[in-house]
C-alpha cells in the first residue's frame, strides 16, 4: 500500500502546486487580499505532501519492495541502508522526486523568510514556483512513475544499485547539486514577478541576493562533491573529464557567478537592471537544460544513465514554456533605461562588466562545445564530438585573465578610482607575484610555464586581498577592532577569491607535477614513485557486506621512515556481477598518493596503478572556501533590514 | 532610440529559439544511430604517422591483406579507458587491432601505451581530426570492422566489452575471416 499512498499524495501535491500557480497570480493582478494570502498555506501544504510521497519510496526502499519497479531495478535486499536510501535519488525517477522536493522545500523557505516583503511580491514569486512545480509533477508522474508496480509477476531480488553509486559521494552528491539547480529557481521567480510587476529597482535586487548566493554555495559544494567523487571512485585520478553532464552543471555555476557581481552593481548602484534580470533567467534556464541534457538522451554521455525520447519530448516542451516564455516576457517588459552614465572609467563597475563578460564567453564556449556534436549532426557535418583539449585551449587562458582581473575590481572604488594611489596599492603584490612565481616552481621541481603563471595569478589575487584587508581594518583604535568593522559581505568576498586562487594553485600543480606509474608487482616487490617507495606486500581476500574483494596492502616509505599503509581493492558485486576498483588514497595538503589495484596477472602478480599528486586536494579545498564566502556573504546583515 | 533599446532586449529570445530547433531535430535522432555512407566502401584514403615511429607513414594498403579492427582512441578519453584491457585480451587471441589515436598529443598517448600495454598492431595520429572527419568519426572510443580488402564492414559506437564484442561483433569478424 505504502507505494500507492505515495502515489497518491504525489498526485495531491500536483493539484496543490496548480492552485498555488494560479490562486496567487490572480490575486496579485486583481489585488484581492484573500487570494494574495493562500499563497503560504499552499506552499506548505504541497511541501508536506510532496515530503510523505518522498518518505514513501525511502520506506519502499528500506523494505525492500521489488514489487515496485523503481525499487527492484535500483536496490536489492543485500545493499547496506544507506545506500538503499541513496539508492532512492539514484537514477531517473527518483532523482525527479528529489527535484520537486526540493523545490517545494525552496518554496516553503521563501513563504517563511519573506515576512518583510510586500505582500504581492511574495504571492507572485510563489504562484512562478508553483508553475515550475507543477511542470516537473506532471512529467514525474506521466512519464517516470517511480511507484509503478510490476504486478503480478515482481521479481524475489532486484538488481542492485550500480556498483560505482555505492559511496558517500554519491549519497551527498545529487541532494547538493539539486539544491543549488533549484535554489536558481527563487533568482528566477523573483525575475519573473519583478517583470510581471514592472518594478525592477534595487530593492529588488537586494532581495534576491542572498537566495542567489545560498544556491550558489550548494552548487560549489555540489560540482566539488562531483569532482571528487569522480577522482577517487572512478580509480584513475582524474577529477574533471568535461563531460556534458559536467559541463551541464558548470554553466549555471559561472552565470550565478556573474549574477552575484552584477547583482551587487544593481543593488549599490541601480544599474544592470536589465543585464541582471537576464542572468537570472539564464541560470536557471541552463539548470534546466542540464536537466534536458541528462535526461533526454540527446547527449550520450557516461552520466546518462536514463535516457528515453519521450522524456525527451516532454522536457523540452516545458524547457521551450518556461525559458521562451521568460525570456518573452523580459523582451516585452524589461527595463530599457540607460544608467550608464560615465561608465568606462576605472571603477568597480567597469570590472565587474569585464568579469560578467569574461564568465558569459567562457559559458557560451562550454555550451557550443557540448552542444557541438549537436548541431553539427543536424547539420549534416557528421557525428563529431570535442574534446578537452578544446574546453581547455579557452578555458584555461580566460580563467587566467579573469583571476588577473578580479582582486584589481574587488579593490577599486565605485564610479571612480584615482590613478594615484592605485599604484600603491598594487606594486608589492605585483613583485611578489613575480618573484613567487619565478622561484616557487623551480624550487617545487622543474620549470614549467603553467605552474608559473599560477603562481603569479594566484600570489597576485592573495596578496591584493590581503593587503586590503589591511587598508581598510587601519582604524584609530586599533587591528582587531578594525577587523570586526568591516562587514559579512566583505569577508564573503575576502573567502570566494581566496577560494579561486587555491583552485588555481591545485589545477595548474596538479597538472604539471603529477606522476603516474602502471606497474607489474609481485608481492614483495617495490616501487619507487617522486621519492616515494611502494611496497606491495600482498592480496588477501576481503568481504563487504554486498561484494568480495581482493584486497592489496600496500606500505609507502620515505627515506626509510613508514609514510602510510594503503588498501586498494578489487571488487565483485554479488548481485550484479560487475567488478569495481577501489582506489585508495593517502591525502595530505601538499600531496595524495594514491593506489589503485589492476588486473591479477600470470603468478602472483597484479597490475597496480600509482600516482603521487601534488595540490590536488586544493582543488576541492578552494571550492570550499567558495562555498564557505557565499555562506558568509548571504548572512550579511543588510539582507535582514525590513523592506521599507 | 526607444524602439532600439527594446528591440536588443529581443536577442536572448531569438538566440533562444535558434538553440530550441537544434534541440527538437536533435530529439528526432536516435542517438546510437551512425551515417553509414560508408558502410561497405573502402576505407578513405589517408597518409599517416605512425604513433612510435613518427619518421614513418601508413596509407590505406595497411587494411589489405587481413582483415582488421580500426579503433578510435585518445588519452582524455575516459571510455577508452575502461576498454583498453578488453583490447589487449583481444590482441592477444589474435585479433589485429589499428588504433587511430584522435585529436591527442603525442607525447600522452605514446605513456598511455607503455603503462596500459598496447594492444595495437600500429596506431596510426590523426591530431588535425582530418582523417577521423572522413571516416565519419562520432567521438571516441569508435570502432570499425575493416575486411582484407580495406573495406568498411561495420561500425560500433562507444566501448566494446565482452557481451557487445559476442553479440554484435563476432558474428561479422568471423565471416571476414
Amino acid at each position: 500500500m505504502v507505494a500507492e499512498y505515495g502515489h497518491f499524495a504525489l498526485i495531491i501535491a500536483l493539484f496543490l502546486a496548480l492552485m498555488q500557480t494560479v490562486i496567487p497570480q490572480v490575486g496579485a493582478y486583481t489585488k484581492n487580499q484573500l487570494w494574495m494570502s493562500t499563497a503560504r498555506p499552499l506552499v506548505l501544504a504541497q511541501s508536506l505532501f510532496i515530503s510523505f510521497s518522498f518518505l514513501c519510496l525511502v520506506i519502499l526502499f528500506l523494505n525492500d519492495d521489488f514489487s515496485v519497479r523503481y525499487v527492484a531495478e535500483n536496490s536489492n535486499t543485500l545493499l547496506p541502508d544507506r545506500y538503499k536510501i541513496s539508492a532512492v535519488w539514484g537514477a531517473h525517477e527518483g532523482s525527479l522526486l528529489l527535484w520537486v522536493l526540493i523545490l517545494a522545500l525552496w518554496s516553503l523557505a521563501v513563504s517563511v523568510f519573506s515576512a518583510r516583503l510586500p505582500i504581492r511580491l511574495v504571492s507572485r514569486v510563489l504562484a512562478v514556483m508553483g508553475f515550475i512545480s507543477v511542470g516537473f509533477y506532471l512529467f514525474v508522474l506521466l512519464t517516470s512513475n517511480p511507484f509503478d508496480r510490476s504486478l503480478p509477476f515482481f521479481p524475489l531480488e532486484g538488481s542492485d544499485l550500480n556498483p560505482l553509486l555505492q559511496d558517500i559521494g554519491l549519497i551527498l552528491h545529487p541532494p547538493m547539486l539539486y539544491m543549488g539547480y533549484v535554489g536558481l529557481s527563487v533568482a528566477f521567480s523573483f525575475s519573473i514577478a519583478a517583470l510581471l510587476a514592472g518594478n525592477t529597482d534595487s530593492a529588488w535586487a537586494r532581495w534576491v541576493k542572498p537566495w542567489t548566493l545560498v544556491a550558489w554555495m550548494f552548487l560549489t559544494l555540489g560540482i566539488s562533491l562531483g569532482s571528487w567523487w569522480a577522482y577517487y571512485e572512478l580509480g584513475w585520478g582524474g577529477w574533471w573529464f568535461w563531460d556534458p553532464v559536467e559541463n551541464a552543471s558548470f554553466m549555471p555555476w559561472l552565470v550565478c557567478t556573474a549574477l552575484i557581481h552584477s547583482l551587487s552593481v544593481t543593488e549599490k548602484r541601480g544599474a544592470f537592471s536589465s543585464w541582471t534580470l537576464l542572468l537570472a533567467i539564464i541560470a536557471f534556464s541552463l539548470s534546466l537544460l542540464g536537466t534536458f541534457l541528462v535526461r533526454s538522451g540527446v547527449l550520450t554521455s557516461v552520466h546518462a544513465f536514463a535516457s528515453d525520447p519521450t522524456r525527451g519530448v516532454f522536457i523540452l516542451t516545458f524547457l521551450v514554456i518556461i525559458i521562451g516564455g521568460s525570456l518573452l516576457l523580459f523582451a516585452v517588459r524589461g527595463p530599457t533605461k540607460k544608467t550608464t552614465s560615465g561608465f568606462f572609467r576605472l571603477s568597480k563597475e567597469m570590472f565587474i562588466l569585464t568579469n560578467n563578460l569574461i564568465l558569459m564567453i567562457i559559458t557560451a564556449v562550454i555550451l557550443l562545445g557540448t552542444l557541438y556534436p549537436l548541431f553539427a549532426d543536424v547539420l549534416g557535418w557528421g557525428k563529431i564530438s570535442v574534446g578537452p583539449p578544446y574546453f581547455n585551449l579557452f578555458f584555461v587562458p580566460l580563467t587566467l585573465l579573469l583571476g588577473f582581473l578580479m582582486p584589481v575590481g574587488s579593490v577599486l572604488r565605485w564610479k571612480k578610482t584615482g590613478s594615484i594611489n592605485l599604484r600603491r596599492y598594487f606594486n608589492v603584490p605585483l613583485v611578489l607575484s613575480v618573484v613567487l612565481g619565478g622561484s616557487l616552481p623551480l624550487y617545487y621541481g622543474s620549470y614549467e610555464p603553467v605552474s608559473m603563471v599560477t603562481v603569479m595569478i594566484a600570489t597576485w589575487i592573495i596578496s591584493i586581498t590581503l593587503r586590503d584587508i589591511w587598508q581598510k581594518s587601519i582604524c584609530p583604535s586599533s587591528i582587531l577592532s578594525g577587523l570586526v568593522r568591516l562587514n559579512a559581505s566583505y569577508w564573503g568576498m575576502v573567502f570566494a577569491h581566496i577560494g579561486v586562487a587555491i583552485c588555481i594553485i591545485g589545477v595548474g600543480f596538479t597538472s604539471t607535477y603529477s606522476v603516474q606509474q602502471d606497474v607489474r608487482m609481485e608481492p614483495g616487490d617495490s616501487v619507487k614513485v617522486a621519492g616515494y617507495q611502494f611496497k606491495f606486500m600482498s592480496v588477501s581476500p576481503y568481504e563487504g557486506p554486498n561484494y568480495i574483494a581482493d584486497q592489496a596492502t600496500i606500505v609507502i616509505t620515505k627515506n626509510k621512515s613508514v609514510v602510510t599503509t594503503l588498501y586498494p581493492q578489487k571488487r565483485r558485486y554479488l548481485a550484479s556481477g560487475q567488478t569495481m576498483t577501489e582506489a585508495s588514497i593517502s591525502s595530505s595538503i601538499f600531496r595524495d598518493l594514491y593506489v589503485a589495484l589492476g588486473e591479477p596477472l600470470k603468478g602472483n602478480a597484479w597490475g597496480i596503478r600509482v600516482y603521487v599528486k601534488p595540490f590536488v586536494s586544493w582543488v576541492w579545498l578552494g571550492g570550499l572556501f567558495i562555498a564557505i564566502g557565499a555562506l558568509m556573504a548571504s548572512l550579511d546583515k543588510r539582507y535582514r533590514r525590513r523592506a521599507s | 532610440m526607444k524602439v532600439v533599446n527594446r528591440l536588443r532586449l529581443f536577442i536572448p529570445l531569438m538566440i533562444f529559439i535558434g538553440i530550441a530547433i537544434f534541440l527538437v531535430v536533435a530529439l528526432d535522432r536516435d542517438p546510437n544511430f551512425m551515417p553509414s555512407a560508408l558502410l561497405d566502401r573502402p576505407v578513405p584514403e589517408f597518409s599517416l604517422r605512425i604513433l612510435g615511429d613518427e619518421k614513418k607513414y601508413v596509407d590505406r594498403n595497411t587494411f589489405i591483406g587481413e582483415p582488421s579492427l580500426l579503433n578510435v582512441w585518445a588519452t582524455w578519453c575516459f571510455p577508452c579507458r575502461l576498454e583498453h584491457p578488453y583490447l589487449y585480451q583481444l590482441s592477444s587471441q589474435g585479433v589485429r587491432i589499428i588504433g587511430l589515436n584522435y585529436k591527442d598529443n603525442i607525447v600522452k598517448a605514446k605513456n598511455w601505451l607503455l603503462e596500459m600495454k598496447d594492444p595495437y598492431a600500429l596506431s596510426v595520429i590523426d591530431n588535425k581530426g582530418k582523417f577521423s572527419m572522413d571516416l565519419g568519426v562520432f567521438g571516441a572510443p569508435e570502432t570499425y570492422l575493416i575486411d582484407s580488402k580495406g573495406i568498411i564492414r561495420y561500425k560500433h559506437v562507444g566501448i566494446i566489452d565482452d557481451r557487445i564484442w559476442h553479440e554484435s561483433l563476432l558474428p561479422i569478424w568471423k565471416s571476414l575471416k
